[in-house]
């Protein structure tokens, strides 16, 4: 029940600093979930973020694979409500007065601002992910191959899931 | 009809729901440009102005943005009934899927080629997060002003390992304040 409890204190705090979405709170889940209260180790944290990018949703189903793995389905439920929960209320209450601040100067103030740190937050959660994969050489290699794919061309990324999984298998990453 | 404001077409909360899931269902790596598709294209519950107006709130808002945008459109067509299941469609379906997939983690991720498979795609995912921040990098507006902002919070996220809700208070703080004062030099 405590794990439970903590499980949701934890994402729900985090829910509030979100900006840019679950992508961009994958540093801190990492901090959180194997550096502060060792519920995982760094490998299942990369596994776990590799079936969620496998399967089709939302990218918060990340936080519903690693509150499985504390805590099973109990878990795993009680995770997706915490991140998604919170906000959910305030949008509902603030959608009626959205128009009135659409356009004034500290609300564009603000959306300019925070599309720098989500960048950066975004870079962090890759290079995370990486690292706690354990990649060598062929493996960074293969990330950059990747990145820059995916940069130059329109094709639809569960090429490179594909491509990463029979790689994997393979034994070259 | 140009121009006219219209009133939003009934809409049942079946529908919501369904159209919720179908969305969900169909993304792979993020939803967004698929939720567009459906709620401008598909179903027209919502033109492209106010599908750009409505992302505006759930993109300034913290949180998983089509999340918000699912409680936003389902708050519209079907009060507050349509504002929980909205999202509940969205969410149930790719749910039930992913812990399928975590029962199958749990009975064979410890076998070699699994963990090897994992490892791939994994790599594969590290490099979509690369080039997911390389172009939202490249849509930055005055870069100048703003990189040093993503540089600071890669820094201190990913290598001094500090806590997210401090960084990013203090980085809205000062960047919030740059861009304020950008856009009032500017008179905008």
């Amino acid at each position: 029940m405590s794990t439970l409890l903590e499980l949701f204190g934890e994402f729900a705090l985090l829910s509030f600093v979100a900006f840019g979405g679950a992508t961009a709170l994958l540093p801190e889940l990492y901090r959180v979930v194997v550096d502060n209260h060792r519920w995982m180790d760094a490998t299942t944290f990369a596994h776990l973020y590799a079936i969620a990018q496998a399967a089709p949703g939302p990218n918060v189903l990340v936080v519903t694979l690693i509150g499985w793995q504390v805590a099973g389905l109990a878990g795993a439920l009680v995770a997706t409500l915490a991140m998604c929960l919170p906000m959910s209320v305030v949008v509902y209450l603030l959608f009626s007065h959205w128009d009135r601040f659409q356009g004034a100067r500290w609300q564009r103030a603000v959306q300019l601002g925070v599309a720098p740190l989500a960048v950066g937050l975004i870079f962090a959660g890759a290079t995370l992910v990486g690292q706690s994969a354990g990649l060598g050489w062929a493996g960074w290699g293969f990330v950059l191959a990747v990145a820059a794919f995916c940069t130059k061309t329109k094709y639809h990324p569960l090429w490179c899931i594909a491509a990463g999984a029979a790689l994997g298998l393979a034994g070259v990453v | 009809m140009v121009g006219e404001k219209q009133a939003p077409p009934a809409v049942s909360l079946a529908a919501l729901f369904f159209g919720f899931s179908r969305i969900g269902l169909s993304g792979f790596g993020g939803v967004l440009p698929f939720a567009r598709h459906y709620l401008v294209d598909t179903s027209r519950w919502l033109t492209a102005e106010e599908f750009n107006q409505q992302l505006g709130l759930c993109q300034f808002l913290p949180g998983p943005n089509v999340v918000n945008l699912a409680v936003v459109v389902g708050r519209r067509y079907g009060g507050l009934a349509g504002a929980c299941l909205a999202p509940f469609g969205l969410l149930a379906g790719p749910v039930a899927i992913v812990l399928l997939l975590a029962l199958l983690y749990d009975a064979y991720g410890a076998l070699p080629q699994a963990q090897a498979m994992l490892r791939g795609i994994a790599a594969a995912g590290s490099g979509l997060l690369f080039a997911m921040a390389f172009r939202m990098a490249l849509a930055i507006k005055r870069k100048p002003f703003f990189l040093p902002f993503t540089a600071l919070v890669f820094v201190a996220v990913a290598l001094l390992r500090w806590p997210l809700p401090a960084v990013m208070l203090a980085g809205v703080a000062l960047s919030g304040a740059v861009a304020y004062g950008l856009l009032k030099k500017e008179g905008a």
